[in-house]
């Protein structure tokens, strides 16, 4: 777990106030009806991870007691079989992002812990412009106030870090040809 | 309060401002009946006739035909609707951008918009209108389906451009209007006042997006689904015969918060904030990315721009 350094805890705090702190009145008599989840860190607001129901924390089970890690690259057959990893190459396992010694965590490459709510740091070691994106805000979807606190959702709010690629959408209802819309009576004017 | 200015819509009331208690109400007795005679119905009430261009009212006037709005929204809609007055944020010009490498043509920000804007749900009217595009023609409206309806979007070999109000710098809708009921705003947004339109359509055969939506007939907005956080220049429930569009939700914008169609969109593909803050990240894609103005040509000078992310 990497802890926020007292800069970072500033920013965040600085985030959190900002629409009292600076948006001017406008903002003051509608408070912000923005949800937060989770505490701020590095002044980014997210989410909570979208776990499956009841399956975290992963210490619940996996607490290297009862069961110990079994680092052998494997197909998994007795649990976690709704899993289905496509992303990137077939090599790619559990162990490359989810932390061994401590599941309740992720890792990078280099070794480095990350937690569920700061995963994007880890989708961002391949993915670098789509991080340097999302962090100004161009990539992904934020909530909240354009001028003061909004959240971010996380990568994997919209992609299945399994399985990544964007799902297709059913369309909501084409509009009505003009042909087929039909003045109703009465009314004022 | 309209008493004391005697406003005319339909001119020659010079004398009235100066006139006694008795004539005035005189004449506004007759007005009204005037009124009810021009408009061939009895439910338009004195002050509605009376009242003048909003840009024209003072504070008091303000408050008090926000007063007989409310009450006639309650008496119609059987709970409180607010109707709101905030003005223009000092120092922000607010600016769009849309991301046509991300959009997947899904509607959603359709359905959100007439949700958060009180649009009539049938007669129906709809200010965002998606158009799906062949990729190997472009931005090419020859070949702009608004229509599609297949099980999944996206669809293959296509891409999809929503397009609403651009809310330009230099629209050709507000200048059209003989009566001067369609303005651009400080902040850039370009509003109309419901109650000084007079339904001459002038602005949607001048508007070259089909951005403007007219009330052929009375709005159908059931009772539970209205939005009762509105504004006077935005989404409150319209009458008959005006016409309506987006105000970038000025509800929200105004109040710091994000257009309800930024906020709905799976995608993230709408993107909003300050022209003029260098920080915002509507700024970032104006400076980064590749954008352009849907038909620039026309030089309307659109503060809605379309970009690719990728
Ligand atoms: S909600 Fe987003 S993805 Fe769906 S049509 Fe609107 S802009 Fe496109
Ligand atoms: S898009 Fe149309 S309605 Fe909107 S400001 Fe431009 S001309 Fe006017």
């Amino acid at each position: 777990m990497r802890f926020p350094t007292l800069s970072t805890l500033a920013l965040g705090l600085l985030i959190l106030l900002g629409p009292a702190a600076f948006a001017g009145p406008p903002a003051a008599n509608q408070p912000s009806e923005i949800k937060v989840d989770t505490p701020a860190q590095e002044g980014i607001q997210v989410p909570k991870p979208p776990f499956s129901e009841g399956i975290f924390p992963c210490t619940s089970c996996h607490d290297g007691k009862s069961m110990k890690p079994n680092l052998k690259r494997r197909v998994l057959t007795d649990m976690h079989t709704d899993i289905i990893l496509n992303h990137g190459p077939a090599s790619r396992w559990c162990l490359d992002c989810h932390d061994a010694n401590n599941r309740d965590s992720l890792h990078l490459a280099s070794g480095e812990k990350v937690s569920f709510t700061a995963s994007y740091l880890l989708c961002g070691q391949c993915h670098g412009d789509k991080l340097r994106d999302w962090r100004v805000g161009v990539h992904g979807k934020r909530t909240g106030n354009w001028n003061g606190l909004k959240q971010y959702l996380l990568c994997v709010n919209c992609h299945n870090p399994h399985s990544p690629r964007f799902k297709a959408l059913k369309p909501m209802p084409a509009p009505t040809p003009p042909e087929q819309i039909k003045a109703r009576k009465g009314g004022a004017r | 309060m309209t008493d004391q200015k005697t406003p005319c819509p339909s001119g020659g009331c010079e004398a009235s401002s100066s006139a006694g208690g008795s004539r005035r109400k005189f004449l506004g007795a007759a007005t009204a009946a005037m009124a009810a005679a021009l408009t061939g119905c009895g439910t338009i009430s004195k002050e509605e006739f009376l009242q003048h261009n909003f840009k024209e009212l003072s504070k008091d006037e303000v408050l008090s035909v926000i007063d007989r709005l409310e009450k006639e929204y309650k008496a119609k809609y059987g709970k409180e609707v607010k109707v709101a007055n905030t003005p223009p944020i000092p120092g922000v010009i607010f600016g769009y951008a849309l991301d046509l490498s991300r959009c997947i043509g899904c509607r959603r920000c359709v359905y959100a918009c007439v949700k958060e804007n009180n649009q009539s749900r049938d007669p129906q009217i709809q200010w965002i209108r998606v158009l799906q595009m062949d990729k190997e023609e472009g931005v090419n409206l020859q070949h702009a389906d608004q229509y599609y309806n297949p099980e999944e979007v996206p669809e293959e070999g296509h891409f999809y451009m929503p397009v609403q109000c651009q809310q330009c710098k230099k629209p050709p809708c507000t200048k059209v209007c003989p009566v001067g009921a369609t303005w651009r705003e400080k902040d850039g947004i370009v509003v109309v006042d419901y109650n000084w339109c007079i339904g001459c359509r002038y602005c949607m055969a001048a508007c070259p997006y089909g951005a403007r939506h007219f009330n052929w007939g009375e709005p159908n907005l059931p009772a539970d689904e209205v939005n009762p956080k509105t504004h006077y220049l935005g989404n409150r429930p319209r009458p008959k015969g005006v016409v309506e569009k987006c105000t970038f939700c000025i509800q929200r914008t105004r109040n710091g918060r994000y257009p309800a169609c930024v906020e709905i969109c799976p995608t993230g593909s709408r993107k909003f904030g300050n022209l003029l803050d260098k920080d915002s990240e509507i700024r970032y894609i104006l400076e980064n990315k590749r954008v352009f103005k849907f038909k620039e040509d026309l030089n309307t000078q659109p503060n809605f721009f379309y970009f690719y992310g990728v």
